[in-house]
């Protein structure tokens, strides 16, 4: 199954950096995300900061919807779905390896979206673990639940408005929790911001699991 | 004698309707067998079958000692199929949708090279994303890929379409070195002037069921009369 997910994730992201998609779509996106909401709200600098959390976690929900079709596209041709079902790979291992991908470019996100903050909202994080952890966690818990629900309208030709409405609400735990971790990250709070990190582990775990038991039969029902 | 592939009113569905209905079909070892008939007999529902992609509802469908019911995918495992639509990733070159199949199968990349050689692909044309490919070499890949990972049941539908006449010749000396190796062969095709030549047996579809099973002539010179006439359109089947 490893071996199969290294396989999957490096023909995906090889994939990525050959068709730019990443680069010049789902990373703009996002910082039009930060900069139009970081309009909406005005010039107050008190606002700005203390809304920041929010809309990089807003950013980054978006981002990941853009991500997941992409990984859904990659394999929408009915003999590119054919030939995947008979190359003998581990179902969960192209489940694994395509969340990985997916993981990858939302972590280029992260980083371009976590700048963006510092200079456009002059954000200062106290505690870089926590900011961290949170991330990791709600990353890997994104990544599996968009890839999952990718599975879930891949054979559908209306997958591409489908699937944020599949995938926006059922994310929102890591909205809500992302954003008080990192909260709690730009104030310091330690003790309450580790408490989010109770709903973002946990959540990564059950899509990682669910996506490892149920992309096999998702997969051949598309 | 090894059957690779044993249908007994094998029937099959497309969500409601019907792609087999009742095929009888036995397949030997190292046999090329062609199925030919028109537009919707159920020739590429066969083949999708044979390679597990399609459910086989009823009937028996034994396919390299398999039950497709329950070892669905181990004859995965062990087929290769050459569909309409080549099953390789357009942003990928020829060589990297080659080594990542070999790879996806557990096998070693030593056989990619001339795999893509025996196909025509060599030099800078490997090295081309297969989106920037004519319709013919993205087939010539996908035969590659075939190649490289030598099935012990090819599956080809219309190996012929869109090639131009050298690599129909290949697709030709393929089939008969596939045979040679041990392997089974089932092609379709709309012309029985290039299936014909290559099988031992020649099978016509009609209605998702197989009308009519004769000789082919495999490695002789075809007698007059032997390609087959067509039958019509079989609309109310997948």
């Amino acid at each position: 199954m490893w071996r199969d997910a290294l396989l999957v994730a490096g023909k995906d992201v090889r994939i990525e950096l050959r068709s730019r998609v990443a680069l010049w779509q789902v990373l703009p996106f996002a910082v039009l995300v930060l900069v139009l909401f970081g309009f909406a709200l005005g010039p107050g600098p008190t606002a700005l900061r203390s809304a920041a959390p929010g809309l990089y976690w807003l950013a980054v929900l978006f981002s990941t919807v853009l991500a997941t079709q992409r990984s859904v596209a990659i394999e929408a041709g009915e003999g590119v779905r054919d030939g995947l079902r008979l190359s003998g790979i581990d179902p969960a291992g192209v489940f694994l390896g395509k969340a990985a991908a997916v993981a990858i470019q939302l972590v280029a996100v992260q980083v371009l979206l976590g700048a963006g903050i510092v200079v456009l909202f002059d954000v200062h994080v106290e505690t870089w673990w926590l900011a961290l952890v949170a991330s990791v966690l709600a990353t890997v818990g994104l990544s599996a639940a968009g890839v999952l629900y990718g599975a879930l309208s891949a054979g559908l030709r209306v997958r591409e408005t489908l699937l944020p409405l599949l995938v926006l609400p059922i994310v929102a735990p890591v909205l809500i929790a992302g954003s008080r971790a990192w909260s709690a990250a730009v104030t310091g709070a330690v003790a309450s911001g580790a408490s989010w990190l109770k709903i973002l582990g946990p959540f990564a775990a059950v899509y990682l699991a669910v996506g490892v038991a149920l992309y096999g039969p998702l997969q051949e029902t598309a | 004698m090894h059957l690779a592939v044993h249908f007994r009113s094998a029937v099959a569905l497309t969500g409601r309707f019907p792609a087999l209905s009742g095929v009888d079909l036995d397949v030997a070892a190292g046999e090329v067998v062609a199925v030919l008939g028109a537009n919707g007999a159920g020739k590429t529902s066969l083949l999708r079958a044979c390679a597990g992609l399609v459910a086989v509802t009823s009937g028996e469908a034994v396919v390299l000692g398999c039950d497709l019911r329950s070892d669905r995918t181990v004859v995965r495992r062990r087929v290769g199929l050459l569909g309409h639509d080549p099953s390789l990733y357009d942003e990928l070159t020829a060589l990297e949708n080659v080594r990542f199949a070999v790879r996806a199968a557990g096998l070693g990349t030593d056989r990619v090279g001339s795999a893509l050689d025996r196909m025509g692909l060599a030099g800078r044309l490997r090295r081309t994303p297969v989106a920037r490919m004519s319709a013919g070499q993205r087939r010539r890949t996908a035969l590659a890929v075939l190649v490289a990972r030598a099935p012990e049941l090819w599956l080809l539908d219309e190996p012929h379409a869109g090639l131009d006449a050298d690599a129909r010749a290949v697709v030709g000396s393929l089939v008969e070195e596939a045979a040679e190796s041990g392997a089974a062969v089932v092609l379709t095709s709309h012309e029985p002037e290039l299936a014909v030549p290559l099988a031992d047996r020649v099978a016509v579809m009609s209605g998702g069921r197989i009308a009519e099973l004769r000789s082919g002539c495999r490695g002789t010179v075809a007698p007059e009369g032997v390609l087959v006439a067509l039958p019509r359109d079989d609309a109310d089947v997948a």
